[in-house]
């Protein structure tokens, strides 16, 4: 426990020291600039092919995640936030995963 | 023993700075389960428009009543409101109330143009004939996105009342973590409609 | 006792001034009398009440299942009609499975956990009472639709088509829906305090392997509300839109897939299942150690099973859908991970038997019960790894063998472990011993009866019954050993001695409470903390709050190991007397609780208020909205204690580390 907690307020000075305002403006321009090149992506399915899908949903994510990890703080949290929340995120992936799944949504 | 190591930077309150097991905040532990649980809430959402999104009438399915250009903006919007959104927060960890105000009043009014954007699109696409009953696409479509921006408007309805009880100094408690829960639903509003955005309308049913 | 900065109970009737928060109304400070009950944040008195609440619905989901084996006593049953019947079974199932079993979960789960782990209340206080209003309202806006227009008919899963408007046209699964909204809510706030508190509310050296196992099981329950709540949520609303608002989400010839339904509903009513009965799991295992004098046999086991069932308990929801065409593959992995499931459970049972193994047994009303949930849920659990095995299952879906499977599992299982938790608890709530002689005739009758009712099932079921029929033929009851008629007569008898069983509980109850003697501090020699204050404990729980050395604290605190090695030799040094003395003699000063509050009952009662606007009038929504609004601010502009003239003023040196969570 004790641990545990050091850990906590070490990474409470941590977090207040690296991220000044300004690096979270640099953020979400980028987070910007990601959608941008998203909707520009969308516009091209048929030149990109089979590279479409995972480029645009790798895009979503790494949005998803700079939000999570640096907008949500849960890089310099305590885990035991991570966990709570990733916990409810996988579980909902699998579970909805695998019941689209027996819905044969994935080959079509 | 952690009992001994009060995080809490709020000794004055003597209602709130007290030990927990793990040194962490209750409210904050609870505002992360309470989001943790949430997924399970928009993954069946998604999971439903997912199912049935190819499920319209001939000429109106999502590839024909998308506005792309105009949906992008609004979701630029609500991005850069995660953005004021951690400005608060970071304004309030400096104890700094008129930049947290501001900020959080700049959220809101940013969530409040993405909400009215959402009942403008709601509304074009009604009048294009896309009723909530129309088809499988548009029901679950209506749905997901309703909730997604009855989200919304709770977390605008919670950023003013923030802004008001700031102003009149009524929080109980610590101040900046109210601001840093009020902020995290936020945030979680946004990925959502990350998700949202790019599953729904960007790739091509 | 400890000066508490607060009204003392028994003393004075508080005396509040008028605070500023609620303009003319003042902050209802009342410890005695019904208001005390009403605003109470208390969670032992939650506690109570949660299980008073529960215990009564038992009654009439007992009462609903009575006259549906009466229907079934003999052919051409005219009891019931077909809706009647209908409305009867499922709300059945939906009484006991969500008003009763889980909110009797929610009553131990409430009173003990902060005491087990030696806490003074939850993480928030006024979110627990929040959710028991909801509970309530949820639970009695449900039975309303009895007497509105009739009650929900489509089975407690409710399938979908059949559960939409041309199949059901009364408004009873409105009513079935938009209620279990509104527990659902009760179970979601619930488990997130009980998450908050467990992980971050156990007092000094408790570290969560040396927490008690029924705490640990309770977190586990609580993590799989958190996430099987939502999923029914979303089923819920998909239904609601379906049925109100004329969507199709579930209507074949729109081209949907009834199956989501299916699919959405099982997702939470796997884990559902475990909610049900990990629980009562955690309770024999508090019960079995005491009653051994033994510690339980393999405790991290016991902790790392518990959490397996809670986590392939996710992964095992399809295999209630066997039968409904989704395809050779989801049918493989699904049959597979739930025989996979059997093996923690089975690791339990082992755990539980080897834990008797070598003890010194002492067959209290309360070890009774839970070694009768050893027996009577193994049965259910062999029963359940023949449903795992697909082709058998395909001949048993939907047929009274399923019926005897769940009723084993779930009242050989959970209620065995409820009844074991009541006897066991009952001196530590209330300060009396329930009369071990009449507890001795509640277990045997209860036992005969659920074993006549239940067991003749398997053989209706694989003669091929179908469930959910609301009267069989003397044409198609077959002949001999088989014969339908007789087994469903058996049923019928057993389930009024089952019956008749349950009433002796409540009739032991009531002479109990009738009785002058108080019980022992200690009637049980237990182990856990909650036995290490007065019965029933204080309103702070404790004078002080222990620092914990062992699992099992208080039993190596009133025990010494003189052995050597691996050789235990335990003798007493202090009883549960000394103990409780030593506490008080040394309580802490100015303990703060927090104060009750209006709120939570009047944020709860809007639910109901809108849920009969989406029926009847949608008015009414904008009226329960705003309630629901008003209480909201309210509630956030509430201090967390009564304001401080109402109590002493604080000690100059006020430290920290004594302050419980005042916040919801």
């Amino acid at each position: 426990m004790s641990t545990e907690t050091a850990h906590a307020t070490e990474h409470d000075e941590a977090n207040h020291d690296h991220w000044s305002d300004l690096s979270y403006v640099r953020l979400a321009l980028a987070l910007a600039l990601i959608t941008a090149i998203e909707v520009a992506i969308s516009y091209k399915v048929d030149e990109l092919g089979a590279v479409f899908l995972p480029l645009l949903l790798g895009l979503m994510l790494v949005k998803f995640f700079s939000v999570v990890l640096f907008f949500m703080h849960l890089k310099f949290d305590n885990r035991l936030f991570s966990l709570m929340f990733y916990l409810g995120l996988g579980l909902a992936v699998a579970v909805y995963a695998a019941m689209l799944f027996t819905f044969r949504f994935f080959g079509s | 023993m952690a009992d001994t190591a009060v995080h809490d930077a709020v000794a004055e309150h003597d209602d709130h700075g007290h030990a927990t097991s793990t040194g962490l905040s209750n409210n904050k532990l609870a505002m992360w389960l309470f989001l943790g649980s949430e997924c399970l809430l928009f993954g069946g959402l998604i999971s439903t428009y997912m199912l049935y999104r190819g499920r319209h009438t001939a000429n109106l399915g999502p590839d024909q009543v998308w506005d792309i250009p105009f949906t992008s903006a609004s979701s630029f919007v609500l991005l850069m409101s995660s953005l004021t959104m951690v400005l608060a927060v970071t304004a309030a960890k400096r104890k700094d109330d008129r930049n947290t105000n501001l900020w959080l009043t700049v959220t809101a009014i940013l969530g409040s143009l993405f909400v009215a954007g959402q009942v403008y699109e709601f509304t074009s696409f009604y009048r294009e004939g896309l009723g909530y009953t129309t088809s499988l696409f548009s029901s679950s479509f209506y749905t997901l996105t309703g909730f997604h921006g009855v989200h919304v408007s709770i977390g605008v309805i919670m950023l003013l009342a923030t802004v008001g009880m700031i102003l009149k100094n009524r929080i109980p408690g610590d101040k900046a973590e109210v601001v840093e829960l009020v902020g995290l639903y936020w945030h979680f509003v946004d990925i959502v409609w990350i998700l949202i955005f790019t599953l729904v309308y960007l790739i091509p049913a | 006792m400890a000066p508490i900065e607060k009204p003392a109970p028994a003393t004075t009737p508080a005396v509040a001034t008028p605070s500023s928060s609620y303009g003319v109304f003042r902050r209802p400070v009342e410890s005695t009398g019904w208001k005390s009950w009403l605003f109470t944040i208390d969670h032992k008195k939650i506690g109570i009440m949660y299980g008073a609440v529960a215990l009564f619905f038992f009654l009439v989901g007992g009462f609903e299942a009575l006259l549906i084996r009466l229907q079934l006593a003999g052919p051409n049953g005219t009891i019931l009609s077909a809706d009647k019947y209908n409305q009867m079974f499922t709300m059945h199932a939906t009484t006991m499975v969500f008003l009763f079993v889980m909110p009797m979960a929610a009553a131990f789960a409430n009173y003990f956990v902060p005491l087990q782990i030696g806490a003074r209340d939850v993480a928030f206080p006024r979110i627990n009472a929040f959710g028991f209003w909801c509970f309530l309202g949820g639970g009695l806006f449900l039975n309303t639709s009895w007497l509105l227009g009739g009650a929900a008919d489509g089975g407690w899963f409710m399938y979908a088509p059949n559960s939409s408007i041309p199949f059901s046209p009364t408004n009873g699964i409105d009513f079935w829906g938009l209620g279990l909204q509104i527990t659902g809510i009760a179970s979601l706030t619930g488990a997130i305090n009980l998450i908050v508190t467990v992980i971050n509310m156990r007092a000094p050296g408790m570290s969560l392997m040396k927490m008690p196992i029924f705490t640990w099981m309770i977190l586990v329950v609580q993590f799989l509300l958190l996430f099987a709540i939502p999923v029914i949520t979303v089923a819920l609303f998909l239904l609601m839109f379906q049925r109100n608002f004329d969507a199709t989400f579930f209507t074949v010839e729109a081209g949907a897939d009834p199956l989501l339904w299916q699919h959405l509903f099982w997702i939470f009513g796997h884990p559902e299942v475990y909610i049900l009965i990990l629980p009562a799991f955690g309770i024999v295992s508090e019960v079995l150690p005491v009653f051994s004098k033994k510690p339980l046999f393999g405790y991290p086991l016991v902790v790392f099973s518990g959490c397996a069932i809670g986590f392939v308990g996710w992964g095992v929801w399809a295999h209630h859908m066997f039968a409904s065409g989704i395809g050779p593959i989801s049918v493989a992995v699904f049959s597979v991970s739930t025989m996979a499931i059997a093996i923690p459970t089975g690791v339990k049972i082992v755990n539980w038997t080897m834990t008797l193994w070598g003890g010194k047994l002492t067959y209290t009303t309360a070890m009774m019960f839970s070694i009768g949930l050893i027996v009577e849920f193994t049965i259910g659990g062999l029963s359940g790894v023949t449903h795992a095995v697909a082709p058998s299952d395909t001949q048993q879906t939907d047929t009274y063998y399923i019926v005897a499977h769940f009723h084993y599992v779930l009242f050989g299982g959970a209620i065995m472990g409820i009844f074991s938790g009541l006897y066991y608890w009952w001196p530590k709530m209330f300060g009396k011993l329930l009369s071990e002689k009449l507890g001795k005739w509640n277990f045997w009758t209860m036992i005969v009866g659920m074993n006549l009712t239940f067991g003749p099932m398997h053989i209706i079921g694989l003669q091929g019954q179908p469930r959910r029929m609301y009267v069989w033929t003397e044409a198609r009851a077959g002949e001999g050993f088989f014969n339908l008629g007789f087994w469903n007569l058996v049923s019928s008898i057993g389930a009024f001695i089952l019956g008749a069983g349950v009433l002796l509980f409540f009739i032991n109850v009531l002479i109990t409470s009738r009785r002058p003697e108080r019980a022992p501090l200690d009637p049980w020699d237990a182990r856990s903390l909650e036995w290490m204050t007065t019965s029933p404990p204080k309103e702070h729980n404790f004078d002080v709050i222990p620092t914990v050395g062992h699992l099992d604290e208080f039993f190596h605190r009133k025990y010494e190991d003189r052995g050597e090695g691996d050789h235990h030799d335990f003798h007493q040094v202090a009883t549960a007397e000394a103990i409780l003395a030593e506490q008080e003699a040394n309580a802490e000063a100015h303990i703060h609780m927090p104060s009750p509050s209006y709120w939570p009952i009047l944020l709860a009662f809007s639910l109901p208020v809108m849920a009969y606007g989406i029926i009847f009038n949608l008015l009414l929504i904008p009226v329960g909205a705003a309630i629901a609004l008003g209480s909201m601010f309210g509630w956030s502009l509430e201090p967390h204690t009564a304001s401080a003239g109402d109590y002493d003023p604080p000690a100059p040196d006020g430290s920290a580390e004594l302050e419980v969570s005042t916040h919801g």
